[in-house]
Parts: structure tokens; sequence; C-alpha cells
């Protein structure tokens, strides 16, 4: 080695070092950077801007995580997740419709959250309904949190009820009428009269049985029994319930039938049954009249039924243990106020009609106490069981003969039990 | 260095007359090899690799949710006999692909036949008909959709004649009639132009002749024309019988398998069994299985030409 050479070699020792110094810095700062993805199935902007911001107040909190959305189609959400997790591809964090929640909570798919959420300094879990996130727990813990806990309602056109001369809702319920019965025979007059639609079960569409569930829980009606066990199609309250279905779609016409597009939020019929968060859907420009009422009473009286969506960790999740903490900031007391100005919370805290009417301007405080409130108070929950798509598909089929003019109920009754009976003892 | 090893390097050797290593024949088929590799490549890993998986996970059962990959070996294919609802599953794609076959072959050939003139305007109406073929598959189905809905456009054309239509999509006896009637209207123009060609290769001097002997014209169709389209003929239904068994656009969209399972046809079947009921090992084994009848009845197909297809005789 030259002299040199050797008198400089201390200072590329010393840049070498410098340099090994920098990268292992940026290494480590690489290392903690967290990126964390959750799949959602609403694409509405204003949801979206919502998220983001909530993400934003997670950031100034951990600046190395970031959070993104990521809306996947509506009609077939759970596929297109359950795809992604088959192809290594898991997102951080997913949404759960209530319907799936046995499939993911039961299959280990959900990092637990009940450990996170109560170390959350604030959190207050024991404020959170215990019937709402009964569905979402198993052996005691926590793996998904119910986000989001809608009642359904009827949304109510009463400038079509009012042109067919029949009764509106609110009159009904002043008058203590406010029954199916009387509900499908204003249905019926509006069709009668006008030509429109009468009664609408949303996304219902005779296909997606589960929907129907806002009308045969009024007769104490369920698909199975309370233990999952026993098929209860071919029960009394269920063919009646079906039967009543029946005779207003074929005889009365008061529900539009099979393969009839009929969108209440146009327009085009009087009365639609569905959650309250479907109210961003009113027409803004040239409204009707509308209303939004509780759902009529049943052949058990009052009832109400809620849908939930459940908001879960995968396990699959490499950073598992930060996307628990941002689900625990998400659905924050603070946040949680935000969020049911779309996602009514099962927070007991939130539910009045005084704090839900500061997020909910298109509803009055009646409506708000009356649906929402006494909905999520008291609210059944739509059915769901272990591998749910599957009896779905059955029971669609299953019920396929129940939508003609000429159907035998009971006998189709029959044949949906025959087919899924094993796979509900098993 | 010892002297031995002195004396054999020392030792001249006899050159043997060497053969060039890169031969005009090497070279040429090298070239052709390295053409043909991005293709082969291809080929070997988005058809050949994904088939050995799909076998490879039909002995296997896969629960996603679990994150579970057991071996079961042959289960999955035992479960194929004892599935009830297969059964209804293969009529229903046996039904769909007859009727496809039937409908779409008489249509594309009378269509041809009726375009094969030399008239005004006939490049129009041949563009006319070919034209759902290039038209996005599921826009095409939605429309269709809209259109076969109780309260939709056909049946408010027939209420204008008095005619209650009936439910098309939802009723059992119509839905898979219905079906099949889109697919035809969607694909018909490319078997129409396969066997547009095929007419106008058919030398004239033969209708001459057969003229001249006083050959009706329905004669020189059976006599002539058939026997010289034969291999379209054949090439139409290969390529319509495996369309129609890998069909699932247009039922996803117009029936989802409904009424009950009357148009539940396999590739349906698979995708509910393996992406909605999340049944991957099932769901693989009946990807094998359409595999399977699909490359039998295409090898029924090449056998058959022997006997009906006019130029292999």
């Amino acid at each position: 080695m030259s002299p040199r050479s050797l008198r400089l070699l201390p200072r590329a020792l010393r840049l070498a070092g410098s340099l090994a110094l920098c990268l292992a810095f940026a290494g480590t700062a690489a290392a903690q950077d967290v990126k964390l993805r959750m799949t959602i199935w609403s694409a509405n902007e204003a949801h979206l801007k919502l998220f983001n911001s909530i993400a934003e107040g997670f950031k100034a909190q951990q600046p190395n995580v970031s959070i993104t959305f990521e809306p996947l189609p509506f009609d077939n959400y759970t596929t297109a997740l359950t795809t992604q997790i088959a192809g290594g591809n898991a997102p951080d964090m997913a949404w759960i419709f209530e319907t799936s929640a046995y499939d993911f909570v039961n299959s280990g798919a959900l990092a637990p959250l009940s450990k996170t959420l109560s170390a959350t300094p604030g959190y207050a879990l024991n404020d959170v309904a215990a019937s709402a996130t009964e569905r979402w727990t198993k052996d005691g813990t926590l793996y998904a949190y119910p986000f989001s806990t809608s009642p359904f309602g009827v949304f109510v056109n009463n400038d079509l009820i009012k042109q067919a001369g029949a009764k509106t809702p609110a009159e009904l319920i002043a008058a203590n009428q406010w029954t199916w019965p009387n509900a499908i025979a204003t249905a019926q007059a509006v069709n009668a009269k006008t030509g429109k639609g009468g009664l609408v079960v949303r996304d219902f569409n005779y296909q997606a049985w589960q929907f129907l569930s806002s009308v045969y829980y009024g007769w104490g009606a369920s698909p199975w029994s309370a233990d999952g066990k026993r098929c209860t199609f071919t029960d009394k309250p269920m063919v009646d319930a079906l039967g009543f279905v029946h005779d207003a779609v074929f005889n009365k016409k008061a529900i539009p039938g099979p393969g009839q597009n009929v969108d209440f939020f146009a327009g085009d019929a009087a009365m639609t049954v569905t959650q309250i968060s479907r109210a961003s859907l009113l027409p803004k420009d040239k409204p009707f009249d509308w209303d939004l009422v509780p759902l009529p009473h049943g052949q058990v009286g009052e009832y109400a039924i809620v849908g939930q969506a459940g908001v879960g960790v995968l396990k699959q999740s490499k950073n598992a243990e930060v996307a628990a903490k941002f689900v625990a900031y998400m659905t924050n007391p603070e946040n949680s106020a935000k969020l049911a100005q779309f996602f009514p919370s099962a927070r007991k805290s939130l539910l009045n009609a005084e704090t839900l009417g500061k997020t909910n301007a298109r509803l009055s405080p009646v409506q708000l106490d009356k649906v929402v409130v006494t909905g999520i108070s008291t609210g059944k929950l739509m059915p769901g069981h272990t591998d749910f798509a599957r009896l779905q598909q059955m029971v669609r089929a299953g019920l396929d003969p129940v939508w003609q003019p000429q159907a035998d109920i009971p006998a189709a009754m029959k044949a949906i039990c025959a087919q899924i009976g094993p796979l509900l003892a098993k | 260095m010892t002297d031995a090893s002195v004396t054999r390097n020392a030792t001249p050797t006899q050159a043997a007359p060497t053969r060039p290593l890169w031969t005009l024949a090497r070279r040429e088929a090298l070239a052709g090899s390295l053409f043909v590799a991005p293709q082969l490549l291809g080929v070997a890993v988005f058809v050949l690799l994904p088939l050995a998986l799909v076998f490879w996970y039909s002995l296997h059962e896969w629960n996603v949710l679990a994150n579970t990959f057991e071996f079961t070996g042959v289960q999955n294919y035992q479960a194929l006999l004892e599935d009830t609802t297969l059964p209804p599953v293969l009529m229903a794609s046996a039904i769909f692909a007859a009727g496809l076959v039937v409908f779409n072959l008489s249509l594309a050939l009378l269509l041809a036949v009726l375009l094969n003139q030399k008239l005004l305007g006939i490049t129009a109406f041949r563009t006319f008909f070919f034209s759902p073929v290039v038209v996005s598959l599921v826009a095409w189905t939605i429309v269709w959709g809209f259109l076969l809905q109780h309260n939709g456009g056909i049946n408010g054309v027939l209420k204008l004649a008095g005619i209650e239509g009936p439910n098309w999509l939802r009723s059992p006896g119509t839905a898979m009639a219905s079906v099949i009637v889109v697919q035809v209207f969607k694909n018909v123009g490319l078997n129409m132009i396969l066997f547009l060609a095929a007419l106008q290769g058919v030398p004239r001097e033969l209708y001459e002749a057969a003229r001249i002997d006083g050959a009706s014209a329905w004669r020189q169709f059976r006599r002539i024309t058939l026997p010289l389209i034969s291999p379209t003929i054949l090439l139409t239904s290969v390529i319509t019988v495996v369309g129609a068994l890998q069909v699932f656009a247009q039922i996803a969209v117009l029936t989802q398998g409904g009424p009950g399972q009357s148009t539940t046809v396999l590739v349906y079947y698979l995708y509910q069994q393996t992406f909605q009921f999340h049944r991957f090992g099932y769901g693989s084994t009946l990807a094998i299985v359409l595999f399977a009848i699909v490359a039998l009845l295409t090898l029924a197909q090449w056998q058959l030409r022997r006997r009906f297809v006019f130029q292999e005789q």
C-alpha cells in the first residue's frame, strides 16, 4: 500500500462508518413504517372522507402508520375478501357482514380484540351493549367490533299514499292501527290507484331472503332454532309469514313481484323497509313528502330488527397489533360519535335522540327515538349461521317455488328443511 | 514435469475432421426455439402450472378462513359421487350446451347462406350481425337482463300486442331458454363469419354442374355445400361446445343459477363452491371434472371428423 493510501485510510474508514450508520438508520426507519389496509363495502365519498380523517387522527399519534381503505363491491364483498385471503393478499383489517360473522369468528381467521380495546385509555368497552357484541364474541373474547348497528324502519312516500286516498302510516300509528295487514292495505291501494309500487322490502329481491326477516320476525318466525341446530322453516310462524307475503305479492299486488325493479328512493313506491342508514338515498332535489316510521306490528306485536357490520383484524396480518390499535382508535367514544352519522353506534352513551340528532340532520328527534333508539335497544339481529353462504344458497333455491303464483308453501318449506337440515345438524 | 508427460504431450495427435458446432440446421432450430420460447413460457406459467396446481388442490381440504391446508387424498373425488346437487348441475350444463350448439349453428348457417349474396349494402348487414361479438359480454348481458325483466322491454312490447309475457328469468320453463338465446345472439356473428368464409370457398363450378344435372337448390345445399363446409361445421361445433361448458357471466348476471337450480351450470356451481362457500378443495375437484368433460368431448368430436368431415376422408 502506498504512503498516500495509508494517509487516506482513516478518512475512508470514517466515511464508510458514516455511510453504514446512515444506511442502518434508514433501515430502522423503513422497518418501523407500517402500512395498513382495510377492506370496506362502501365507496360513498362522504364515508371515505370520514374514514380518512379518522386515519389522519391516528397518524398524528403514530406518524409511522398509514392506513388505506379499499372499497370492494357490496354484492360480492365476502367473496372478494376471501379470494384476497386465499391469494395470500389478506387485508390487515376488514368489515364483516353480520351474516358471515360466525364463519369469521369461529374459523379463527380474526385476531382477538378484547385486550387491546380494554387497554385503550378512555375506550369504555362496557359502554357497548352486550347484545350487540354477542355475535362477534367467542369464549368471552371479542373478535370483531360491531361499528354499525343499523335498525330497520319503514320509509314512506306520503305524496303517493295521499294521491291514492289511503291512510298514511303516521295516521295508522296515531290510531294504533299500524299493523302488517293495514300496511299492506295501504300499499295495495297505492298500486291499484297510481300504478306505482306498494311496499318494497329493499335488498331482498327474491334472492337475499335474510332481508325478509324484517317481515317474518313479526310472526316470531326464524329460519333455524336459537342454537342453530334445527330447521324451523316448516314451523307454523314461518309458513304463515310467507303465506302472508305470497298473498301480498301475487293476489293483492301490494309488493312488487319477482323480476320487477322498483326503487322507492326514485319515488316509484309508497313504502320501503330498509335500514335507516339508507336515509342518505332520499332525493335532495324535488323531494317527496317522506316519513320514517317503525316496522308495523306483527303477530307478535311490536318488534324490531337491526343489521350489523363488524370490523376485525385478520390474523394473517403482519401488523395485527397495530391494526388492533387502529380499530380501538376508530371505534373509541369520540370517533364512534362521528361514525354515528352514517353507522349508528351500539354505545349506550350515544344512544339518545339528542346525540344522534347532531349528526343525523335528515331525521327528526321523534323518528330517531322511535326507530333508532328503540330499534337498537330491542332489535333482533338478521339471521346468521356458520357456513351461511351455503345455507343462504340452499334456502334461496328452495324458496324459488314459493315465488310463483300457484305455490305450495308447506311443501316448499319441507323441501328446504330436507336440504339444510343435515348441514344444520353438523 | 515427468518424462512420460513430456513424451505424451509431445506425441502429435491425429487431427480428426471436426464438424462445426453451429450448423445451419442447428442455428435455425435454436432461432425457432427462441421464437416460440416466450409463448411456451406463457403456456407453462399460465396454463400448465395452474392446471397442475388445481389438481394438487383437489387432493386437499383448503379452509381459507382457518388458513388450513390438509391432504385428503381422493376424498373430494368421493364427495362428487355423494353430491346430490351435481347431477342436476351436469344436466343443466348439458341442456345449455345442446341448446346453444343447435340454435347457434343453425342460425349462424342460415344467416351465412342469406348473407352470401352479391347485393347492395350486404356488408352493412354482415356488420350488423357481427357487431354483438365485439360488445362487452357483461354489458350485453346486463342490457338483456333489463329487457327480460317481468316489467321489462320485451314484455312491454308484448303488452302492446295484448299478450301477457312470462317472467322470463324467474320461471323454471323460460329461464334456461332465455339465457341460451342471450348467448346465441351474442356469439352467432362469429360462427356466421366462419361459415360465410367457408361458403365463399366452395367452387362455383360445382353448383353450375349440379344445376345442369337438374339438382334442386336443397339438393345442391345437401350434396355440395354441407360436405364442403363440413370442416368449418366441426370447428364451430368444437368452439361452441367448449364455450358453452365454460359459460359463467351470463348466469351470474341474469339468474344466479335460479330459479331453483335450473340454470346452475358446472362453472357457476364451481364458482359457488370455491369462492362463496370457501370449499377450495372441492371446487378444484369440480374444475378437474370440467377439464375432463371438455377434453373428452373435444376428443370425441375430433374422432367423428373421419366419418363426417369431407376433406378428411
